[in-house]
């Protein structure tokens, strides 16, 4: 059902960015086997995964500041496999303190249109429009320490970008950020890609990040390629055991006729906004925590068929910890 | 004593809403602060009054002119800012490329541990040993000499001697190199890898990412160890004491030899007004470093 | 990747060039024996030499006296700045960088001046002997290194977290220092100690000037002009013995240090 990987001949022709087969070995470990993957013209794809699951170096690999142990990267059809990061036409932001901190915000804009032998005026104006497009026109003579973290990645997310580059690296740029300036930067960035309509590679661990943003969503571990779709399937069916857990929480059951049956041989993956609490001709458990979201609230349920998470709408009557209810698959 | 960190948690402002209490924990302070100022301060202190009085105790500037007329006196000054200079600047160049080599070594290799603790030994070592090496390889009868002869390399016979302005010069190298791969290192280290990367995903060449980004931010500090490199160098006695017994006229051997009192009676007083000019050139170099710290603060600073 | 190899190796071999040469060469030369040929008789003459004997041990002594007194000084300064005083922090540090630059020989002028005008019994008991006059000055001279170690080791252990950690479980602040920073410290500590040894003997332009004669290097100066072939050989020696100290120092520490370092920072992920 799901393509968990489409073959490199299929997608060459509106590929922009092509991995083939491309493996990086660090001494034992296998940070990337084979990684096979095509970013679609114009479209962002979120590379996913925990920390040490070879989605960065998959990055540093594309950027050029690491050399593949075997494979090809292409890039616009053209193999970059052997090119110098400086010459691979790519723009990158960096998780933080990436801004060159003698320099000020527009310096930094203008440095690559520099090492491209532009001239002063049309620099100024290329980092001042660029600077405007982020939202930051009025800080152009700002040094780095002088702005904000969120401001700083403005300025880093515009110096790639003024470049014109062929492909946006973003190397998880909102980690390092609060969560309320994390989300406004995810939603500009994801304005600003589509405005632009450039290619992306988003790399992050956050899952709700990911889903946020991403045209598909590229789940990797281990070094290996779990499930690529677009976010609402990699959701709603993950292709494997691995991707149910990661991208959200998912309960795994016995059903019998789409009820959740003790006994019965036949399983299925529910998420826990699929779970109704309460429900009359549920299976009994006990809550076992309860976790207040706004919205809705998470409950663990212990049952027969073993503890369940299932997020109920948050209202009064709600079952509280040790109290008994009810919980069946709705609908 | 324990009450002192009741509350250890507080933000570094935090305590300034209770002066009294700021007051009681400055005392943990004041023993260094004393020592310092009685075993540094005193001597210093002896120093400038000595050089403002004659040898009966009465006030005079006679000693500072002195010091700063003579011929002799001018021709040693000149001698040891020249020495001080061209060692720091040679000292500084060689040491920041030799910090970098090793920086790029992996940080426990034992490359890295035997420069670390070599340069620790050898800034601070000086001196005597540094002379006797230097006289071991480069004298008359030294093994790099005799290697140099063999290789059609004479030395000595193009005028070389180790107890020259030139032989000092070159041992002098031998602690300045260490101390400054000692003071670089931390700024060499605070260049962020994604500043090389960013550059170079720009499209910058090694070479620009040096020019226009990498030095930029080394500048102050690279300026300011420098500074000290001048300073230790101008300050540095016991190598040349070592090395030439004192036949090399330079600002602290002038100082020596008008103290040993085997020139004139009140001598030694002109020998202070030499400290006190010693003093006042250093507080100059000071005055930059801490300047220029500031400056590369600046960068660190997120 | 491989032109930016090439400059690294060129400089690492001019170092060890320019920096083992004069090592090697006194070695050689410390080794000559007075008829020709090799041996070792300089480095027993030390045996022999009352004069030289004495000296060693007077310069141990006061070796140790001025370390004990640097880490007094400095390891509860830099605890308490780090501390309660964090915006002191770069006070502290330029005022440790002055006695790098105050010139010995000025510091030395200063305090002959006093010797030669000033009496009563605080200054003769000051300049009674050689240990007695000169260990405050020393630790005068060692103070800047021996603080920018100890901070160095600060900054690498969680200080505040330690010193919260043993007060809440009931150690006064001298405990704490003493049972727990220090242990935490060690390597740092050593590693200040030994730098301490290694201006001691090599100081010679203070106790020259205020004519103690009876420690090691100045002993090791005199020797020299009629047998430089001992003084080469001591030189090197207490150079090399310094060393090999601080880099067992390094490798003992550095073992230890892995554990002490898992605190969290903003540090790279690694891929």
């Amino acid at each position: 059902m799901t393509a968990v990987q489409k073959s490199p001949a299929e997608t060459a022709t509106d590929a922009a960015v092509e991995f083939r087969g491309v493996s990086r070995v660090f001494g034992e470990t296998r940070a990337l086997d084979g990684l096979d993957l095509a970013l679609r013209r114009g479209e962002l794809l979120a590379l996913l995964g925990p920390s040490g699951c070879g989605k960065t170096t998959a990055l540093r690999l594309l950027a050029g500041f690491d050399r593949p142990t075997s494979g090809e990267i292409r890039i616009d059809g053209r193999d970059v496999t052997g090119v110098p990061a400086s010459k691979r036409d790519t723009g990158m932001v960096f998780q933080a303190y990436s801004l060159f901190p003698t320099m000020t915000a527009a310096e930094n804009v203008a440095f690559g249109l520099r090492m491209r032998k532009v001239g002063g005026a049309e620099r100024g104006r290329r980092a001042a429009e660029l600077l405007e497009l982020v939202g930051l026109g009025d800080r152009g003579g700002s040094y780095p320490h002088e702005l904000s973290g969120g401001q700083q990645q403005r300025v880093a997310l515009a110096r790639a970008l003024a470049v014109r580059p062929s492909v946006l690296l973003l190397d998880e740029p909102l980690s390092a950020l609060d969560a309320r300036v994390r989300v406004q930067l995810r939603d500009e960035i994801r304005r600003l890609q589509l405005a632009e309509g450039i290619t992306t590679l988003f790399v992050t661990h956050d899952q709700s990040e990911a889903l946020a943003v991403a045209d598909r969503v590229a789940v990797l571990n281990a070094g290996r390629m779990e499930q690529v779709d677009v976010p609402q399937e990699v959701y709603a069916r993950p292709a494997t055991p691995f991707v149910a857990e990661f991208v959200g929480v998912m309960n795994t059951v016995p059903v019998s006729g789409g009820r959740i049956t003790p006994g019965a041989a036949e399983t299925t993956q529910v998420r826990p906004e699929a779970l109704l609490v309460g429900a009359p001709d549920g299976l009994a458990g006990t809550v076992l925590t309860s976790t207040f979201l706004g919205p809705v609230t998470r409950l663990v349920i212990r049952t027969e068929v073993g503890e369940l998470t299932a997020d109920a709408v948050t209202r009064p009557g709600l079952p509280a910890i040790g109290e008994h209810t009810t919980v069946q698959i709705s609908g | 004593m324990s009450s002192l960190l009741d509350t250890p948690t507080a933000a570094p402002d935090a305590p300034a809403a209770r002066p009294e209490r700021r007051w009681r924990a400055a005392l943990g302070l004041l023993p260094f602060a004393l020592y310092f100022l009685v075993f540094l301060g005193g001597p210093l202190y002896f120093v400038i009054s000595g050089a403002f009085t004659d040898a009966d105790g009465r006030p005079t500037l006679g000693n500072l002119v002195a010091s700063l007329m003579s011929p002799q006196y001018l021709l040693a000054f000149r001698q040891s800012l020249l020495l001080s200079a061209v060692t720091a600047v040679i000292g500084a160049v060689f040491g920041t490329f030799l910090a970098q080599a090793v920086l790029t070594a992996r940080p426990r290799s034992p490359l890295r541990r035997t420069v670390s603790t070599a340069s620790g030994v050898l800034a601070y070592f000086g001196g005597v040993p540094l002379a006797f090496a230097f006289i071991a390889a480069l004298g008359q009868t030294g093994l790099a000499t005799a290697w140099l002869r063999s290789a059609g390399i004479d030395l000595y016979a193009s005028g070389f001697r180790i107890d020259s302005l030139t032989g000092l010069a070159l041992t002098y190298v031998y602690f300045q190199i260490p101390l400054m791969v000692i003071l670089i290192t931390p700024a060499l280290e605070g260049l962020l890898p994604q500043w090389r990367e960013a550059a170079e995903n720009l499209g910058a060449s090694a070479w620009s990412y040096w020019r226009l980004v990498a030095l930029p931010v080394l500048a102050p500090a690279f300026a300011g160890a420098t500074l000290v490199l001048f300073g230790n160098a101008f300050a540095a006695y016991a190598t040349a004491l070592a090395l030439t017994s004192g036949s090399i006229p330079l600002v602290p051997t002038a100082i020596a030899s008008a103290l040993s009192g085997n020139v004139l009676v009140g001598q030694a007083n002109v020998g202070l007004a030499l400290g006190l000019d010693m003093v006042v050139v250093i507080a100059i170099v000071m005055v930059a470093y801490l300047w220029l710290q500031r400056r590369a603060a600046r960068w660190s600073r997120r | 990747m491989t032109r930016g190899r090439r400059w690294r190796v060129v400089v690492l071999a001019l170092a060890a060039l320019y920096f083992l040469v004069p090592l090697v060469a006194s070695a050689e030369f410390s080794l000559r024996a007075p008829g020709g040929g090799y041996g070792v008789a300089n480095y027993t003459r030390i045996a022999e030499d009352p004069v030289l004997l004495s000296a060693l041990f007077t310069s141990l002594r006061i070796a140790v006296l001025t370390a004990v007194i640097v880490l007094l000084l400095v390891v509860p300064t830099a605890v308490w700045v780090r501390l309660r005083f964090p915006s002191l922090a770069a006070v502290l540090e330029s005022a440790t960088i002055l006695p790098i630059v105050i010139p010995p020989v000025v510091m030395a002028a200063g305090i002959a001046f006093v010797q030669a005008n000033l009496g009563g019994p605080v200054f003769r008991a000051l300049f009674d002997s050689s240990t007695s006059a000169l260990t405050p000055f020393y630790v005068i001279l060692a103070l800047p290194f021996a603080y920018r170690a100890v901070d160095n080791g600060l900054a690498a252990i969680p200080l505040r977290t330690l010193v919260e950690a043993a007060r809440n479980l009931g150690a006064g602040m001298t405990t704490a220092l003493v049972r727990v920073i220090l242990p935490a410290i060690r390597s740092a500590v050593l590693g200040a100690a030994f730098l301490t040894l290694a201006l001691v003997l090599g100081e010679i332009v203070i106790a020259r000037i205020l004519l103690y004669t009876d420690t090691f290097p100045i002993a090791v100066v005199e020797t020299g002009r009629s047998a430089a072939g001992v003084s080469v050989a001591l030189s090197l020696a207490s150079l090399l013995l310094t060393w090999v100290l601080l880099l067992a120092v390094s490798f003992v520490g550095g073992r230890r240090r892995r554990s002490l370092r898992s605190r969290p920072s903003v540090r790279r992920r690694t891929p």
